[in-house]
């Protein structure tokens, strides 16, 4: 069955200050107000949030399935891209 | 009358009008017009019997007679109810419900921020808690206000039917008297006058962008202070109080 409702915003939601916001679902609504408050009445009932993001999902461009191989798997053989050599520092939490 | 009764009552008026229509709200559970919308007003509920529930709480603990706040919720009748008339006015569509919830919200908004410094320490503190929820759902229905007034010509005929409805119980919103006389004395209740003077402006400022207009019947309903409700009420609570009565002392 199609949606017969308003547009889609996908809904972004900060859990806590310095870390970054995370994709928290969707909600349909008629403009970015209405989006905000959906998101704030549907996700963040439960003190999921102290900020929050809301994009049109029409806003969002996505790589296609078709693109994995050529976007992804070249770095598969790269380990040294990872930045296992350094230690981090006690009492940062978030990284 | 001293000081202890008068604040009963008032407690049992802020404390019922919540529940009162706290209860009409949730009946919009499960059939809101969308998804979102459905969740967004039964939080709204959900803060209303909240707020009501530690109002009537410390009602019956002014009272000194030990109700506790489901006593004074399920074991009163229509005429000991002090909700104002509005609160128990039916849903009727959206735009009728949208109406009802915006001109109580802006009432307790300006309420609660009187509340906030009343010198009951307790009831100050339900105030603070109370006013923030309170903003939030004024912050809701006043977009609604602007969507339904200026969006099509069916959904501003509706809201304008709402609004015309409901005019004529808002005036005894800020009736005062000898209760509240006494208490505004004493610094623990909030002078009405003032409230009225905020909520007359709010309304004239958000009716004129939702291009709403303020209806000019000058006929005006009051009794809920004397316990006289409409005939809506004694049906609401039969429906709200069953289970309670039925099963009396129940627990689960």
């Amino acid at each position: 069955m199609s949606d017969t409702q308003l547009p889609v915003w996908e809904v972004f939601i900060q859990a806590n200050p310095g870390i970054a916001h995370k994709h928290a679902g969707n909600v349909h609504a008629a403009d970015a107000e209405m989006a905000l408050q959906n998101a704030r009445d549907v996700y963040s009932r439960r003190s999921e949030g102290m900020n929050i993001w809301v994009v049109p999902a029409s806003a969002i461009t996505a790589s296609s399935p078709e693109d994995q191989g050529a976007f992804f798997e070249p770095s598969n053989d790269k380990p040294y891209r990872h930045p296992t050599f350094y230690k981090i520092p006690k009492g940062v939490k978030y990284l | 009358m001293n000081i202890q009764n008068a604040k009963f009552e008032y407690l049992l008026r802020l404390g019922d009008s919540s529940l009162i229509i706290g209860h009409r709200l949730s009946e919009w559970c499960g059939h809101g017009p969308i998804l979102e919308e459905d969740i967004a007003l039964i939080n709204v509920a959900l803060d209303f019997v909240g707020n009501a529930t530690e109002l009537l709480r410390y009602a019956g603990q002014v009272e000194g007679k030990e109700r506790d706040e489901d006593d004074l919720a399920f074991l009163r009748d229509e005429r000991e109810y002090r909700n104002l008339l509005i609160t128990e006015q039916p849903n009727g569509d959206y735009a009728s419900t949208i109406a009802r919830q915006f001109l109580f919200d802006v009432y307790m908004y300006f309420l609660y921020e009187e509340l906030k410094s009343s010198k009951d320490e307790t009831l100050a503190a339900i105030a603070t808690k109370t006013h923030k929820e309170v903003t939030y759902h004024l912050r809701h229905t006043t977009e609604w206000m602007y969507r339904l007034g200026d969006g099509t010509t069916e959904s501003h005929v509706r809201l304008q039917n709402g609004v015309n409805d409901l005019w004529m119980f808002t005036s005894e919103m800020f009736d005062m008297d000898e209760f509240d006389e006494v208490l505004i004395k004493e610094g623990i209740a909030a002078d009405l006058n003032k409230v009225k003077t905020e909520w007359e402006k709010k309304v004239k400022e958000v009716f004129a962008e939702a291009t709403i207009q303020i209806p000019t019947t000058t006929f005006r309903q009051k009794g809920s202070r004397e316990g006289k409700h409409s005939e809506h009420l004694g049906f609401l609570l039969a429906e709200m109080q069953y289970v309670h009565r039925t099963h009396p002392g129940a627990k689960w």
